[in-house]
């Protein structure tokens, strides 16, 4: 049977990936929306769990909000890559460091 | 018309202060002299119509604070008033006679403008001591204490750009420091005592204050007799007495005025004036009371040994000062306060007389103050001559003797102060000492006026072709002192040392008859005396000077053998022949006796040497300590550490901290992570902050 605590795990596996996928990636960005992507999408199965564990349907309303959200955000974040490409030439994560003090 | 007597000069000063660009040099010496007239019209006034019955002038509330409420008043009263014409008349007087004697400094450049200022200075600090002595508590006589201090200062240091003048006004700040703390730890003594610093309130509980007992400095001490002896200490600063007088001869470094105003007349008296005001206090502190006479006495003749062979004219004024100030004391310690002020009151004519007189040589000579280098100035000068000659008859007590009150000024209160000490000292220590410096007076002040008006010019030939008489606003002054310093005694001789019952009315005081063992007592210890019909009746502090019954000082006084009475006219005339014989008949001789006893001279020209033991004792440990806390404490300690975590220590943590800006985003998102990580198991496992 499977049960809340196994959405869990794989809720938590994906986001520790994700969060791994953060760090430790150094060449692309756009891997880094990628790993962001799978965050939101851990927290959408943790959100799907409970929600029919709980047997409240606000839970999968909320994860349709997080879609759209996401969607929207990859959207903005592939433009803001596309244009960070026409101004340095790369999107090699490691190049990306004009904060730096 | 108190409220316009006090505060006129301190208008004075702040016109003249602020204001001299616009009313100019010229108005600012008139606007404050003009105003110091008025002041000194206004006290006479105040003088000759005061009944002698005291009374309190409410002017506005100054420090309120839990129990300690002081308010700044006026205590009006005979003592007040005797201090008032003092102070109101030598200081208009100075301030006329600066008017000539400023009128050009070479220490001063042409364009410059000084006269202002020292005319600002002398007004304020008349203000500060018309403070000092109208105040009707501690605190505002404390305030008054330390303005004139503050003047003193001043006025020392006026010709700034001369070294000696600054050290010598510093020098004059610190010693008076010492004093002043015994004097503040005496108010503070009070206040814990008694509750109230206000006189009344102290005066009142004087009785009680003899009767407890108080520890300080891990010792039972008598509170009477702590508390006179602390107050004391801070007359001994201001009034240069004994181990606390250093100061006063190095403050002739400031211009002539200000050492007849300051110097010789007012300020160096506010101690006089300080153990008489205290006086039922002091009635109560016999013990305390035996040390004023006994440094009083030391003082008198300390100083007039040093005075002898002192070169410089102002300075041979000034250890006459020292010396005058130790007879007042030793009246007042011995319980005649009324003689103590008599000779406070006499003195201030005569010395500030004295002083001028010393000026008006002075400019006259073009700034030369070495009386070795004067001689035969009686023709060149004969106004000054005349004056100063009627100062040294003052200071000498020339005088008909037994007859007690006619003579000059200083014979009616000189005597009326030895025969005091007689009676009082037992005609001991004090007595014989007084008696030597009579002696010892008169010679130093006839010498400083054989070696100026007689003989022949010494010295710069050039100087005594020019030297001349001065103009006439410094000559009136010295006119008018010159009738205090003629006139004062005798008018005043009754008021002060007549018999007790006028002397008490004199002060505000009720008398009464005598306790039936008292006449006995006194008749048994002096025969002649036992006619005792009247003692102060008064309790402490309702008449401006108190004496209790049992103080008979001032009655015995006037029944001393005749040998007592005659010995300070004996006294004077050795000195006058003596002074005759070194310096008009034989002038080799000084130089004879000075290198015949040569020790001894060295001794007394380097005034025992006082100033050399405490720049051992005193000066040089503190500069080293000085040296050590500059050096090692702020140098080493304070900067080094300073130094050290700002140049050390603070790059390395900001290197280490610039090192974990990398700018990279994945670092910052790591850092975010662990911070959330720890933050997560530390909730879990610790339940938090709860």
């Amino acid at each position: 049977m499977i049960g809340l605590e196994h959405y869990l795990t794989v809720a938590a596996a994906l986001f520790v990936i994700g969060i791994f996928g953060l760090f430790l990636n150094r060449k692309n960005v756009i891997i880094l929306l990628m790993s962001i992507e799978l965050m939101l999408l851990s927290v959408n199965i943790n959100l799907v769990a409970f929600s029919s564990f709980l047997g409240d349907l606000v839970g999968q309303v909320f994860t349709l909000f997080v879609l759209t959200v996401a969607a929207a955000e990859a959207a903005i974040g592939l433009a803001i890559l596309v244009c960070f490409f026409r101004n340095r030439g790369t999107i090699a994560v490691e190049d990306v460091n004009v904060m730096k003090g | 018309m108190e409220t316009i007597l006090l505060f006129a000069p301190l208008v004075g000063a702040l016109i003249a202060g602020f204001g001299w660009r616009i009313i100019g040099d010229q108005g600012a010496q008139w606007v404050t002299t003009g105003l110091l007239f008025l002041s000194a019209l206004l006290s006479w006034i105040l003088f000759l119509g005061h009944d002698g019955v005291t009374e309190q002038i409410h002017i506005l509330d100054w420090v309120q604070s839990g129990t300690l409420d002081t308010a700044w008043a006026i205590r009006m009263d005979r003592l007040t008033a005797i201090m008032l014409i003092v102070i109101t008349t030598v200081s208009a007087l100075v301030h006329l006679y600066s008017v000539g004697y400023m009128a050009h400094d070479e220490n001063f450049r042409d364009n410059e403008s000084y006269r202002p200022r020292f005319f600002a200075y002398l007004s304020f600090f008349t203000f500060s001591m018309l403070m000092l002595v109208t105040s009707d508590n501690l605190l505002q006589m404390f305030f008054g204490w330390e303005g004139v201090g503050v003047a003193s200062y001043l006025l020392i240091g006026f010709y700034y750009r001369k070294p000696s003048a600054n050290a010598a006004a510093i020098k004059a700040f610190v010693v008076n420091r010492v004093g002043d703390f015994g004097f503040a730890l005496g108010i503070m003594a009070l206040y814990f005592l008694v509750d109230s610093i206000k006189l009344d309130d102290v005066f009142a509980a004087a009785p009680e204050l003899a009767e407890t007992q108080l520890t300080f400095l891990w010792t039972e001490w008598n509170a009477a007799n702590l508390i006179a002896f602390l107050l004391f200490i801070g007359a001994m600063g201001k009034s240069a007495q004994l181990f606390l007088h250093t100061w006063l001869p190095d403050a002739m470094e400031g211009p002539t005025p200000v050492s007849a105003l300051i110097h010789a007349a007012t300020m160096v008296t506010a101690g006089v004036f300080l153990v008489c005001r205290m006086s039922p206090l002091m009635e109560y502190a016999p013990e305390a009371m035996n040390f004023v006479v006994f440094l009083g006495a030391s003082t008198a003749f300390f100083a007039a040994t040093v005075g002898l062979v002192q070169n410089d004219i102002k300075r041979v004024i000034a250890y006459s000062t020292c010396s005058q100030l130790g007879y007042m004391f030793v009246a007042a310690g011995v319980g005649v306060y009324s003689v103590a002020m008599f000779h406070l009151f006499t003195h201030a004519f005569f010395k500030a007389m004295l002083f001028l007189g010393a000026g008006s040589v002075i400019h006259g000579m073009h700034h030369e103050q070495d009386m070795r280098n004067y001689g035969g100035l009686r023709k060149k000068m004969p106004y000054t001559f005349y004056a100063m000659l009627i100062g040294t008859l003052a200071i000498t007590g020339v005088g008909i003797p037994l007859t007690g009150w006619i003579g000059f000024a200083g014979f009616a209160s000189k005597d009326a102060v030895i025969e005091s000490a007689y009676v009082g000292s037992g005609g001991g220590y004090a007595f014989w000492m007084l008696v030597i410096a009579a002696l010892f007076t008169s010679f130093y002040s006839w010498r400083l006026m054989f070696l100026t008006f007689w003989g022949k010019a010494r010295g710069d030939k050039h100087t005594h072709e020019h030297a001349h008489e001065s103009p006439n606003v410094m000559l009136i002054p010295l006119g008018v002192l010159a009738l205090g310093a003629v006139f004062a005694g005798a008018i005043w001789y009754g008021s002060f040392f007549g018999k007790p019952n006028e002397v008490i009315k004199f002060f505000g005081g009720s008398y009464g008859e005598p306790a039936a063992e008292m006449v006995e007592a006194v008749a048994e210890r002096s025969p002649k005396a036992s006619e005792l019909h009247y003692v102060m009746e008064s309790g402490p502090g309702e008449a401006a000077i108190y004496m209790a019954p049992e103080n008979t000082v001032l009655h015995e006084a006037h029944y001393v053998p005749t040998w007592v009475k005659l010995s300070p006219f004996v006294a004077m005339l050795i000195g006058l022949i003596t002074a005759l014989w070194f310096y008009i008949w034989d002038p080799a001789m000084p130089r004879r006796v000075a290198e015949t006893n040569r020790p001894l001279y060295l001794f007394l020209l380097n005034k025992w040497y006082f100033d050399e033991i405490y720049d051992f004792l005193f000066v040089r440990p503190a500069r080293a300590l000085g040296q050590l806390l500059w050096k090692r404490g702020d140098g080493d300690v304070i900067d080094g550490s300073l130094n050290g975590v700002a140049m050390g220590l603070i790059p390395r943590l900001t290197r280490l901290a610039g090192r974990a800006q990398s700018g990279y985003i994945f670092t910052y998102a790591f850092a975010m992570v662990v911070g959330i990580a720890i933050l997560v198991t530390w909730m879990t496992i610790f339940g938090g902050a709860n």
